[in-house]
């Protein structure tokens, strides 16, 4: 901003101010022809007067004392244009200064929980009670405060997961952030084929479907989709290909919820959070939601185990 | 001279009833919005009745149609007789009626169908806002007529208030809806960034200044003392804090932008003219409230001048509140909570619709030819209710937002927040009960007045017939 800015509003400004100084004074001044205080001005209209009280000394006072601590004000604090000042103060720097210092005291407890590998990290109650903070300020708005998302947004509570349930997938996810991407399949199938291709994916997780439109839906799965969805549609996590074989559905699992993806795609993005939160918190994060899952994994792991001992 | 002169109360007339009519539609609307905030599926999934499109409705409603309608009512009726003249051209006059009217019908139906700039208290698009503007200047051209073909010499003090209101809206109104059409049913601003939202609340404070303090503060010049019968207190005082008030609010806006990409010059210019604004804004009150010397017997017994007087002391409660919580470090903590809501209705409540109230529980009996209210025990019911329905109202909302705010600021050890965001929200629950209860009793008073201006008006639209025809010199 140049000078001529900076004076301009200096000018302007504090002249507003002072002429409220000039009429506060002109208008008290006595006048030689003026009426006593308690008589009326001598105008008068449809009935109504006005006395020639003086203004009340302590209202004055108010008016000063706001006008002289408002001119000391503009003097230390930002005020005329590119003026900064005396004190040097900004938002910015007292935001700067007070996150430098929160940094400074927590850095240290958020180093210690970046050294634990994440399962052992899971298994912290007292890291995980901050991981739950962390979560609910930063990842609940879109995937619930349980974790269990919403429509659009992956539930990362159970351990189906999109991009792959290994801490450092979940890690990756986090830092990084994802991009899904589903093309849209509308041209190239007709709406023909989007409907074959969704009944088809209805039955994958067990539910009944005309059979004409499944048989012919599969051959044309096997075509189009298996490629990122798999053969068998449990989908692959390199890829992002979410599983189609379960209940667990990102974007609706309704036939018209299911023809809607086909048919138009499906975009997902997740932002990446290294810059926003530092790699420390991630890793903490990434303990968090790999805690989530937890019981139901060790349900699974529990159950691989049980087989293994009948196989035997 | 005077008894010879015949004033156009038709255009007040209307005004008038129109005045309680929207009263009842906008602080209906507010008690419905209310009991949204605690029961969503009050919506009924139905867009039109959604939060997002009623919340513009009930503030257009009560601010431009009720407090709107007020004012042209009570400037009309004011500058005439402080003038001792009739209104300058009387047909214009009745198309300013007409043409506020379709404005706010037209907001009515264009809000609720989600039309919108999206500015605050500046959301009508810009085919209705045009209208505005046209309509404004029929009032400008109206009102500022009559005082040129005025018979007395000096010109009266509420007239000052009821003049910059009306320049200084037209300024407004203008400047912040300059852009450019799309559409007939869209428009983009023509400024951007900061700088549109510098303009936005250059406006929107001023909105607040001048036509929810000065214009009202015109309807108080002339109806306290009236009301009071008593002169009004110090002309030195009215004199000071008319230029001080007009000349320093144009600078207050950017309190609303603090802590934002707004340069930070602006923020400091804005918070010291708010301070700064204390006096000016003081000296309204000083004036009206010490206009009673001499006469405070009189409120014991007369409702009229309880409203009166109790909405000057709900305006000087919220203008020492303004400019507190224009201070940077107490607007750190206010700044997006229901505090703001609460500071909000203690002057729309409290002062804006009290004094509404006062002067048309005196316009009305005269505008329809009788000595009195249908039921002056009915004003008295009216007051109490309303004045603990501001109360709870305010009250509700000073906690749930000073609460809100130390919510959202409190830091654990590890430097995480100690609450979300959803937390702060099924704390402020119980603030929205009691918020809604003071909403429903402020509306139910209203209702009563309603119901008392229908049974005033009625018999005297048979009776009288004599008062009710145009009445032109």
């Amino acid at each position: 901003m140049s000078s001529f800015w900076n004076w301009y509003i200096g000018i302007i400004a504090v002249a507003n101010i002072l002429a409220c100084v000039w009429l506060i004074r002109w208008t008290a001044k006595k006048r030689p022809d003026e009426k006593p205080a308690h008589e009326t001005t001598g105008h008068e209209w449809d009935g109504l007067t006005e006395l020639n009280n003086p203004m009340p000394r302590w209202w004055l006072w108010l008016f000063y004392a706001t006008i002289v601590f408002g001119l000391i004000y503009l003097v230390l604090y930002p005020s005329f244009g590119s003026y900064a000042g005396l004190l040097g103060w900004s938002q910015y720097s007292q935001w700067e200064e007070e996150v430098a210092e929160t940094e400074e005291r927590v850095a240290p407890l958020f180093e210690e929980y970046a050294g634990i590998p994440i399962p052992e990290l899971a298994e912290h109650s007292d890291a995980m009670q901050t991981g739950r903070r962390l979560f609910e300020n930063n990842c609940a708005v879109c995937h619930g405060v349980d974790g269990g998302g919403r429509v659009g947004f992956p539930n990362i509570a159970n351990d189906d997961w999109q991009w792959g349930g290994d801490p450092e997938q979940i890690l990756t996810s986090i830092l990084d952030g994802r991009q899904g991407n589903m093309p849209a399949l509308g041209g190239a199938l007709g709406e023909d084929g989007v409907e074959k291709v969704a009944a088809y994916t209805f039955s994958l997780s067990g539910r009944d479907a005309p059979e004409e439109l499944v048989s012919a839906g599969a051959e044309l799965f096997e075509q189009r989709c298996a490629a990122c969805h798999a053969a068998d549609g449990t989908g692959r996590t390199a890829l992002g290909a979410p599983s189609l074989a379960n209940d667990n559905w990102i974007y609706g699992g309704s036939l018209e919820a299911i023809k809607t993806s086909i048919r138009d795609g499906r975009q997902g993005v997740m932002p990446a959070q290294k810059d926003l939160l530092g790699e420390d918190r991630v890793h903490l994060l990434a303990a968090y939601v790999y805690s989530l899952s937890m019981d139901e994994r060790n349900a699974e792991a529990e159950d691989v185990a049980e087989g293994d001992e009948r196989d035997d | 001279m005077q008894s010879t002169t015949t004033y156009n109360n038709t255009v007040v007339r209307q005004f008038s009833i129109m005045t309680i009519v929207w009263g009842v539609v906008g602080m209906g609307v507010g008690v419905l919005i209310a009991a949204q905030l605690i029961w969503p599926a009050l919506n009924f999934d139905v867009p039109w009745l959604s939060y997002g499109r009623l919340r513009p409705l009930h503030t257009n409603a009560v601010i431009f149609a009720f407090g709107g309608s007020a004012l042209f009512a009570t400037s009309y009726w004011v500058v005439q007789r402080t003038c001792q003249t009739p209104l300058f051209a009387p047909k214009l006059a009745s198309f300013t009626f007409w043409g506020w009217q379709t404005v706010i019908v037209l907001a009515a139906i264009t809000l609720p169908l989600g039309m919108t700039q999206g500015k605050e208290y500046a959301e009508l698009e810009w085919p209705i806002a045009l209208l505005i503007a046209v309509v404004w200047v029929a009032y400008a051209v109206v009102f500022f007529g009559t005082i040129v073909q005025r018979k007395v010499k000096h010109i009266y003090v509420a007239n000052w208030f009821y003049g910059a209101f009306i320049l200084a809206v037209a300024m407004l109104h203008i400047v912040n809806n300059l852009a450019i059409p799309v559409s007939m049913t869209k428009s983009y601003p023509v400024y951007a960034g900061a700088v549109d939202a510098m303009v936005q609340w250059w406006y929107g404070h001023n909105a607040v200044g001048f036509f929810l303090t000065a214009g009202f503060l015109g309807m108080m010049y002339y109806f306290v003392p009236k009301q009071a019968n008593r002169p009004i207190y110090s002309y030195r005082l009215s004199i000071v804090h008319f230029w001080a008030l007009i000349s320093i609010y144009m600078w207050a806006g950017p309190h609303h932008l603090h802590y934002t990409a707004l340069p930070e010059w602006a923020q400091s210019l804005g918070m010291v003219f708010s301070l700064v604004l204390l006096a000016p804004s003081w000296g309204g009150m000083i004036n009206g409230i010490m206009t009673l010397s001499g006469a405070w017997y009189k409120l014991r017994t007369d409702p009229i001048l309880k409203f009166l007087i109790v909405s000057l002391s709900f305006y000087g409660m919220a203008t020492f509140e303004g400019p507190m919580m224009s201070i940077k470090t107490v607007n750190a903590l206010s700044h997006y909570t229901d505090w703001t809501i609460g500071h909000v209705h203690a002057g729309a409540m409290g002062w804006v619709a009290f004094i509404t109230f006062g002067a048309m529980y005196f316009l009305i009996p005269r505008l329809f030819g009788r000595e009195t209210m249908h039921s002056v025990k009915a004003i008295e019911w009216h007051f109490w209710i309303a004045t603990l329905g501001v109360v709870l109202y305010i009250s509700a909302m000073w906690i749930a937002g000073v609460m809100q705010g130390l919510m959202w600021r409190a830091v654990n050890e590890d430097g995480t927040l100690t609450y979300t965001f959803t937390e702060s929200l099924v704390a402020t629950y119980p603030y929205y009960m009691v918020r809604l209860l003071g909403g429903i009793l402020f509306f139910t008073g209203m209702l009563i007045m309603a119901w008392n201006v229908w049974m005033t008006a009625r018999p005297a639209r048979e009776a009288a017939p004599v008062r009710t025809a145009t009445q032109e010199a």
